[in-house]
């Protein structure tokens, strides 16, 4: 049973990749991300990463991809395919030779990875894993989670929060209109500007440039 | 006070002068600052007199002493010591120095009143007295170059005194070309000594050598080591740029672009003997290498012969009087390289009178044409200036070697010295008696030409009591117009007749001239060979061995060829005055030759001063440009140009490319380790 | 299934994504073949995690979730100013930053 599960799931999951590489419409792309996703929440329930694999579905296919389809749907992006010749003059590499450079450096990475990842000698590989003992706080359940989360990776857990942080005011900064903080002349403030008032004699302010 | 100690003091005063000078430059008012340096150098020579009085206390065997300030630098087995040594051959020297320049500071003092540079120009005189003094007073071979040079640096200091002159700065360059050219022979001479004796003091040097330190036995016929003839040699070099003999010669007629009392101090009396003075010291290394004594009596009679020949076609009156110079002191150098110690420096002393005299007196004639120099329009200035011509007779018959002035005894001393070497040296006695015809002629021509004859319109001025003055000063060389602001002579010319400094100092040198040779007259006194015996102990050729049948013919025959002289250079341009016009026709080469200075100038412009032009050129063109701009510094960036070129071409800004390269990084890793495992 | 399989299909996802962001143009699809190479990360974490049956690589897995909704808001982010801009929203357009 769970081998057929996990055909379904990794089918998927592959199907899903494909798509994403190779659509041509951003949208279908972020679809096809949504059901990569989705399978492979599936394949982390077959691993016994309960948790993960809600969170993987809430939060990334749910919350992230929600966000990926608004700006797909605001910025759009012109839907072109990986064949398309390249506009310009002195552009960049030529498509045909980056699809063909591009798919011979993949493949060179994932035999590589293939490689490594099989023929390694750890014995479990081969395995089905370790003893798995249910309970209310067993392996993968949200109690178990919390708990490393909050002993052995607390220092991670903090910094990823203030990561989320920062994260959150770049997005605000990148994103806002012109025509926030602006002072006399229309030259927007920036924080910095704030420290060091004009007048101050940088150099920045000596080639005619404002602080920011 | 010790003798040694005078001898500091000697040292002291013209530092003192020079600073004082020097450093006042503001505040000392009118001709104070003349007054000052003059004071300064008198009292110098109240010492000098002062070391010569109680030198005279030791015993004869201990006049030499040596005074040591400090050890200056006792390393690599070199002593350089602040020393001086006080024996009579400096005592002469230092009071003939003292003497002389305190007479021409006082002559300066009238002559350079009203120019703008008054007081730097007192300074730059005491600063070359104190070099001179320092030179002849030095105890080791160290403070003679530096001496050396010092002097050197001042006579190019006063020689472009007027600055803003082109050709005074070109002749004040030259000599501080060529002198520099002596320097580095008197350096290179001074190694080759040093390697053998290891000492730079001088008596311990003269000690060494004598004591086998150049590899032979101390017998006076034994043929000298290469390098000690090599060190001679080349002390010789410095003593010939430094005395302006043949072929270091050239700079000294274009060094009268300076002030006259200039011309008179250092071209006459003083530095142009520092190379005698030097050869005279060094006489027992110069006894030790008779091929070296040999090179130098040749230049000498060489030089002396050359330097009469222009002397008699030259037109300007103190050119006249700087080959004059040169030729005498050819025979002061054939005089010292010969053995004629005492003689050589007796014709110094004597010459420093009469030619210092000579000078001052063309200083005034010169103040009474308004700045202007030449012989060709000067005349008849007998009646305006009766004590300027008596002093230009009394130095010109001292010159001319006429009996009793000072100038025959002292001449023909050395010639009797010449001649008694016997074998080739007799050539040389020829030519000494040749020049001494010569310089008759050339003296009296230029006295003749310029206070005979029919007045010019400048003698007649005077005779009636006016000054004149040019309009507009100018060049006298090149007749370019100037101002008289600071860098060029001033408005006032002096002369002897109004001026009573001048007339005091040429007074005093007119004594000399006249009285100086009765201290030395031959088998009568010898006052001046025993004063200076102490310094020539161990001297082999000191001793005068005089043969008496030579002494009374040179004599005469001196005397003789003065008073031809004389005669001749009367006819020819007082009695008939045309001939001087047609005997220029009859040998119109010959003339060429003499006016053309023998084309020495032409032929060492040739020789050196092209193709070191040319080397420069090729340095800068060539070699600076295309070698090391071009190849070296220009390879070198452009290298390091193409090579950032060709990495700035990886950030082409295409963000796929980037992300290719990083996994184009990720599997060669990935691919490396796994071959590793 | 063994655990060797998750990891295969871990291998095959991150190679597709790889190809994926060298060769598309747009960069919002760029961005999801970004995600999609962390998505193959977090699978082999959790296989790994399984085999050994410490929760290191689920913790792990959750950060680098963190770190990939971070990583896609300030990516969306820079892209709404540019596309407010009127820049061309295309990765070979968008070339400044060059040497």
């Amino acid at each position: 049973m769970s081998s057929v599960l996990f055909f379904i799931a990794a089918i998927g999951a592959l199907a899903g990749a494909v798509g994403v590489v190779t659509l041509r419409n951003p949208f279908y792309c972020v679809l096809a991300l949504v059901i990569h996703l989705i399978a492979l929440a599936l394949l982390f329930l077959l691993l016994r990463s309960e948790f993960v694999a809600a969170v993987q579905v809430v939060v990334y296919a749910g919350a992230v991809m929600v966000l990926y389809v608004f700006v797909v749907a605001y910025v759009g992006g012109d839907g072109e395919s990986i064949g398309e010749r390249l506009r310009g003059a002195g552009a960049g590499p030529s498509a045909g030779g980056l699809r063909l450079g591009g798919a011979i450096l993949a493949a060179a990475v994932g035999i590589e990875l293939l490689i490594a990842l099989l023929g390694t000698g750890l014995a479990g590989v081969g395995g089905h894993g370790a003893g798995y003992v249910p309970g209310p706080q067993a392996y993968g359940t949200p109690a178990y989670i919390g708990k490393l989360l909050l002993t052995r990776f607390l220092l991670a857990f903090e910094v990823a929060s203030f990561l989320l942080l920062i994260g959150a005011v770049g997005a605000v900064v990148l994103a806002r209109r012109r025509g926030g903080l602006e002072d006399a002349d229309g030259q927007p403030i920036t924080p910095l500007e704030l420290l060091r008032p004009r007048g101050t004699g940088t150099t920045a302010e000596s080639v005619g440039r404002h602080l920011g | 006070m010790s003798t040694t100690t005078y001898g500091w003091l000697v040292l002291a005063f013209p530092l003192a002068g020079m600073l004082a000078t020097g450093l006042g430059f503001r505040v000392l008012p009118g001709r104070s600052a003349g007054w000052l340096g003059t004071l300064a150098i008198f009292l110098s020579f109240l010492a000098a007199i002062g070391a010569l009085l109680s030198l005279q206390h030791h015993g004869p065997e201990h006049r030499q002493l040596v005074s040591s300030l400090w050890n200056y630098a006792s390393t690599a087995g070199i002593d350089a010591q602040l020393s001086i040594l006080v024996d009579p051959l400096s005592v002469f020297m230092i009071l003939t120095v003292t003497g002389v320049s305190t007479l021409i500071h006082l002559y300066s003092i009238s002559y350079m009143e009203g120019d703008e540079g008054f007081v730097r120009y007192f300074s730059y005189l005491n600063f070359f007295v104190f070099s001179m003094l320092l030179l002849v007073l030095a105890g080791n071979f160290l403070l003679l170059i530096v001496g050396w040079a010092f002097v050197g640096a001042a006579s190019y200091l006063l020689i472009s005194f007027w600055y803003r002159r082109t050709t005074a700065t070109r002749a004040g360059i030259k000599a501080f070309v060529i002198n520099v050219v002596g320097d580095v022979g008197l350096v290179l001479g001074t190694y080759f000594i040093f390697k053998h004796t290891h000492t730079l003091d001088l008596l311990r040097s003269f000690h060494a050598a004598g004591a086998g330190a150049f590899g032979h036995g101390s017998n006076a016929a034994a043929t000298g080591d290469g390098d000690l003839t090599a060190g001679c040699i080349l002390l010789l070099v410095g003593a010939f740029a430094k005395s302006a003999q043949i072929p270091l010669h050239t700079w000294l007629p274009d060094a009268m672009e300076g002030p006259t009392p200039v011309s008179s101090l250092i071209h006459a009396a003083t530095m142009v003997t520092a190379g005698v003075y030097l050869i005279a010291r060094m006489h027992p290394l110069f006894e030790l290498a008779p091929a070296a004594r040999d090179v130098g009596a040749i230049v000498g009679a060489l030089t002396l012969f050359v330097a009469g020949t222009i002397g008699l076609a030259q037109t300007d009156i103190k050119r006249v009087i700087a080959y004059s110079t040169m030729s005498q002191i050819g025979y002061m150098i054939m005089g010292v390289s010969v053995g004629a110690y005492a003689a050589g420096l007796f014709h110094l002393m004597t010459h420093a009178f009469f030619k210092a005299l000579l000078f001052m007196a063309a200083g005034s004639i010169i103040g009474a044409m308004g700045g202007e120099q030449s012989l060709n329009r000067m005349g008849g200035f007998r009646r305006a200036m009766p004590f300027t011509y008596g002093c230009f007779i009394i130095g010109g018959l001292a010159l001319s070697g006429i009996p009793p002035f000072s100038g025959f005894f002292s001449k023909d001393e050395i010639l009797l010295v010449t001649g008694e070497e016997g074998g080739w040296h007799w050539a040389l006695y020829v030519i000494g008696y040749i020049g001494a015809f010569l310089t008759a002629i050339y003296t009296f021509r230029m006295i003749f030409r310029a206070f005979h004859g029919e007045p010019v319109p400048e003698a007649r001025e005077l005779e009636a009591g006016h000054l004149h003055h040019a309009e507009h000063p100018s060049n006298p060389a090149t007749g370019e117009l100037e101002d008289t602001g600071v860098g060029f002579p001033g408005p006032i010319h002096a002369i002897a007749e109004r001026a009573l400094p001048m007339r005091i100092a040429m007074g005093l040198l007119a004594l000399g001239a006249v009285g100086a040779g009765l201290v030395q007259i031959p088998k009568v006194d010898f006052v001046i060979d025993d004063f200076l015996r102490p310094s020539f102990a161990g001297s082999k050729l000191y001793e005068p061995h005089t043969k008496n049948g030579l002494l009374a013919f040179g004599l005469i025959l001196g005397t003789v060829i003065g008073l031809a002289g004389i005669a001749l250079a009367y006819r020819v341009w007082v009695a008939r005055p045309g001939t001087a016009e047609s005997i220029r026709n009859r040998v119109r080469p010959l003339y060429e030759l003499f006016v053309n200075k023998w084309y020495f100038d032409e032929l060492i412009d040739a020789l050196v001063v092209r193709p070191v032009a040319l080397a420069g050129d090729f340095a800068r063109d060539v070699f600076e440009r295309r070698v090391i701009d071009e190849t070296i510094v220009g390879g070198t960036t452009g290298i390091v140009r193409a090579g950032s070129a060709a990495v700035r071409a990886v950030q082409s800004g295409f963000v796929r490319y980037y992300a290719a390269l990083l996994l184009v990084g990720v599997a060669g890793t990935g691919f490396y380790f796994l071959l590793q495992s | 299934m063994s655990i060797g399989w998750y990891l295969a299909v871990s291998a095959i996802v991150f190679s597709l994504g790889a190809f994926g962001v060298i060769t598309r143009r747009n960069p919002l699809v760029l961005l999801l073949c970004l995600e999609l190479m962390l998505n193959g990360g977090n699978l082999a974490l959790i296989a790994f995690s399984r085999m050994w049956g410490n929760g290191d690589g689920q913790i792990l897995a959750l950060i680098v979730m963190t770190v990939a909704a971070c990583e896609v808001c300030i990516g969306l982010g820079m892209i709404v100013a540019i596309h407010r801009r009127r820049l061309p929203v295309d990765v070979d357009e968008l070339r400044e930053l060059q040497g």
